[in-house]
């Protein structure tokens, strides 16, 4: 294994220095970074193309340079990664480590909520296949797959970002709007559901009518100026998450496990006003962690009460639904948050921006006030890489798990009187998680790259970005700093994704054949 | 003993009801045409093929071609190079050259049903919209297709030889595909663009194409080294046939399914890459045309013009939602395990048949 894999990495290294090196010479006869300066008529010119050269070290060929930009890249191994100077005289090094923190927060969040979607919609229409939901979700990824992302960006800025800004002057829904989006919904959840005629009508009757009750109530009390939750709706929204966690994890049929996931939901409700208090006087990332890590503590205390056997599962669902309710207190105190950010003069009551990545004119200081500004400036183009990566996500688990399905293994599962929960979630789920994981991980790297277009569109300074500034200013370092670096991630990620692969799926041995 | 054998051939045609109709359909057919019966029958890919063939059409033969020295006058009467005068009655307040499409009847207060002068509207110069969105699909099609063949030919080449020898021609081959999916083919373009300047759309769909064989190369390898494996290639090369033969005859028709599907997917991916490209300023570059440039020309007259932003954008999707439905379709009919839905009345109708039968 251990030779299997130095064996790799020896390739993939040689592969690297090929790439890079021919990357580094077509880059270099691409264009004359001094092209500009040479017909410049400054007075100075002269003097600066001399700095540039030897800055730059433009003296030396292009075939020996590399070498010498070689050379800093292999001072990583001593711990001196140098990666040479951009065209401004900056570093390379820290224009990339600005950027990369941007990048991830940009693609990270797209990519596990495209992940996390692709994959609930894709088992979904595989159970349902052939159903209408089905073929309208088949519909929808390949809608999905043709859109382009600056299409679907300028839409979002106009229809999600302008006019919901306006609507939020005068936050009333009109009634064809509450009717729309009710029969909309209920439409959804009738498909999803499903069921003989009777039951579909009812389905959809039951979640239309809450619907527009909830979208009246919303209105009425203008909700979208002044949104909140309160420790009530937080409590209900608790119980529905401990009874769907474990309906998932282990079956409502487990009371350990059930009982452990309520006892949670009850100890949030308790530690409401605490968490205010704690949320108000000592805000900032070490609260969160803090507060994750105490939630884990007390899944495990709560499991460990209620569980006499078996009793990893009680405490992963405990776990699990304290989480999840974490997060919902979370969203609570963002939503407590809303009106007095939207009232400060920096934002000034139109609070989705269309482009840029924080708003310099906030004051800085509030812990809520900045990271709410961070979110509410993700949310264009997160849900613009959503909705064109979720797509593949979708197609890619409805296929496999329909092939999964059709395996002899569940078939046993099946005979064996298993229930159809048991069967799906741990015979099925699992193994149709194995190459998911894989695709997961090489997604990911690539993701470092940046999503050039969507840095572009929205105005985000990420790798895309430098990578696009690179190639327009001839800037050779920086160019080759963001190529080596998504280029060794990506195969990287490739080796990882292939030793993963066989860990996960014991039929699959990595190195034998 | 032969009743109790009845009784066993009875009970399986029974369970396999499903199976009796699908072998009731396929008898006597061969590959090519129950292939052919199955993507007829998918009625997605069917509609897609129909609006895909009818767009060629009609995008081609709208503005004038030049092929050779021969001019085919087009249909449309403007062409990309006129610059008619910019219109603004029958437009809002403050806006000129909006779109003379309208479907509303008179009798609704519409201006009748009818293109008028220019059903998409103008651009910033008065030139005709129509006519730059016709010539951006011709441009976007023709590099979908370029980079199709291209990328295809290539894949299907480099993917067969590595998995047909194995060995070390197939560890060079594979690494030399690991080499080029690193470099970002931006580069190459614009290391071109620079040292010849702008070629042309033609020349941009031809270098992507060098670029886009990669994904395809590595399924083709692993299906001919799957095939390659298989009793009937021994059988053949048992009769003495030669490489040559055992490839072309043997193993590329049974990987045909795969190589169309994913050439028709490279064909969708290659449509938005264009448009991604030229969106970038790495593309089709103006004076030419192409989709992406359009959009990317307007999108922040989205507020006051919109037009100048839907037009370019719904042909991109109506001609990338086609060949991806095509796709689905041909991937549906090579896939020998995909089932269709059995409806009730062929349910019923193979009961009667099983029971007439017993």
């Amino acid at each position: 294994m251990l030779a299997y894999i130095f064996r790799r990495l020896g390739i993939l290294s040689v592969i690297l220095f090929g790439s890079s090196f021919i990357l580094y010479n077509l880059a270099a006869i691409s264009g004359d970074p001094l092209e500009a300066l040479r017909t410049s008529s400054e007075p100075n010119a002269k003097q600066q193309i001399l700095a540039l050269t030897r800055s730059l070290q433009l003296d030396v060929p292009p075939p020996l340079r590399y070498f010498l930009w070689l050379k800093g890249i292999l001072a990583g191994f001593t711990g001196h990664i140098d990666f040479g100077k951009t065209r401004d005289a900056q570093l390379v090094s820290s224009a990339i480590a600005t950027a990369i923190p941007t990048t991830i927060r940009l693609v990270f969040l797209a990519t596990i909520t495209a992940i996390v979607l692709g994959i609930t919609i894709g088992i979904v229409t595989a159970l349902r296949q052939y159903s209408r939901f089905d073929y309208a979700m088949t519909f929808v990824s390949f809608l999905m797959f043709s859109l382009p992302i600056f299409w679907v960006a300028v839409l979002l800025k106009e229809f999600l970002a302008i006019q919901f800004n306006n609507f939020l002057a005068n936050p009333q829904i009109p009634i064809k709007w509450t009717i729309g989006l009710s029969i909309a919904t209920g439409i959804i959840w009738a498909a999803v559901i499903s069921g003989d005629r009777k039951r579909v009508w009812q389905i959809f009757g039951v979640v239309a009518v809450a619907n527009a009750a909830l979208l009246t109530l919303l209105s009425v009390t203008s909700w979208f100026i002044k949104p909140g939750l309160g420790p009530i709706v937080v409590f209900g929204m608790s119980i529905g998450i401990a009874y769907g966690v474990t309906q998932l994890s282990t079956g409502l049929q487990n009371k350990a496990a059930l009982r452990s996931a309520q006892t949670m939901a009850v100890i949030a409700l308790v530690l409401y006003y605490p968490n205010q208090w704690l949320f108000d006087h000592h805000a900032g990332w070490l609260l969160i962690l803090v507060q994750l890590v105490a939630t884990i503590g007390i899944a495990f205390a709560v499991g460990l009460k209620f569980a006499k056997i078996d009793r990893a599962p009680t405490i992963r669902t405990a776990a699990i639904t304290g989480f999840l309710i974490g997060i919902i207190t979370l969203l609570d105190k963002f939503m407590q948050t809303w009106n007095p950010y939207m009232s400060t003069d920096a934002v000034n009551f139109r609070p989705i921006p269309t482009t840029g990545q924080v708003n310099s004119l906030l004051e800085p200081g509030n812990f809520w006030f900045t990271t709410l500004d961070i979110l509410v400036h993700m949310i264009l183009p997160t849900i613009a890489l959503t909705l064109i990566s979720f797509a593949g996500y979708i197609r890619y688990s409805r296929g496999t798990l329909l092939e999964v399905l059709n395996q002899d293994y569940i078939r046993t599962a099946r005979a064996k009187g298993l229930n159809e929960r048991t069967v799906i979630m741990r015979h099925a789920f699992r193994n149709t998680m194995i190459p998911l994981t894989t695709i997961m991980v090489v997604d990911f790297a690539g993701l470092i790259g940046g999503a050039i277009i969507t840095e572009r569109v929205f105005g985000w300074i990420g790798m895309g970005t430098l990578f696009n500034k690179a190639i327009n200013s001839f800037d050779l370092n920086l160019l080759m700093a963001v190529f080596f670096i998504t280029a060794s991630l990506s195969v990287l990620a490739n080796l990882v994704a292939d030793l993963l692969y066989s860990a996960l799926d014991p039929r699959i041995r990595a190195g034998k054949g | 003993m032969a009743r109790k054998n009845k009784k066993a051939v009875e009970t399986t045609t029974q369970d396999g009801g499903e199976n009796a109709i699908f072998n009731k359909e396929t008898e006597g057919l061969s590959q090519g045409q129950i292939v052919l019966r199955r993507f007829v029958r998918h009625r997605g890919a069917m509609t897609s093929l129909f609006v895909i063939i009818g767009l060629i059409l009609f995008v081609f033969s709208a503005l004038d071609q030049k092929i050779g020295p021969i001019k085919v006058p087009g249909w449309w009467h403007y062409n990309t190079e006129d610059l008619p005068e910019l219109r603004s009655d029958g437009c809002k307040e403050g806006l000129v050259g909006c779109p003379t499409f309208s479907l509303r009847p008179k009798f609704l207060g519409g201006a009748g049903f009818g293109l008028g002068e220019h059903p998409f509207g103008q651009d910033d110069i008065g030139r005709d919209y129509f006519a730059l969105v016709m010539r951006g699909a011709q441009r976007s099609i023709m590099v979908m297709f370029v980079i199709g063949i291209i990328g295809g030919t290539l894949g299907t080449i480099i993917g067969a030889i590595s998995g047909f020898y194995r060995g070390w021609i197939d560890a060079v081959l594979m690494r030399f595909t690991d080499f080029i999916i690193t470099i970002p083919a931006i580069i190459i373009g614009s290391v071109v663009g620079y040292h010849f300047g702008n070629l042309g759309v033609g020349f941009l769909a031809f270098y992507l194409g060098l670029f886009a064989w990669t994904g395809l190369s590595r399924l083709v390898r692993g299906e001919f080294l799957t095939l390659r494996e298989r009793e009937f290639v021994d059988a053949a090369r048992v009769a003495g046939a030669s490489n040559r033969r055992i490839i072309f005859k043997h193993i590329l028709p049974n990987a045909v399914g795969v190589i169309i599907v994913s050439v028709t997917l490279l064909m969708s991916g290659a449509i938005l890459l264009e448009t991604a490209l030229s969106y970038l300023g790495f593309g089709v570059v103006a004076p030419d045309v192409s989709l992406g440039l359009l959009i990317s020309q307007y999108q922040d007259s989205f507020t006051t013009r919109p037009w100048l932003f839907w037009y370019p954008g719904l042909f991109i999707i109506t001609i990338a939602l086609s060949i991806n439905f095509i796709g689905d379709g041909l991937r549906d009919a090579f896939d020998p395990r995909q089932r269709r839905r059995i409806t009730k009345k062929e349910r019923e109708s193979a009961k009667v048949v099983t029971k007439a039968g017993a």
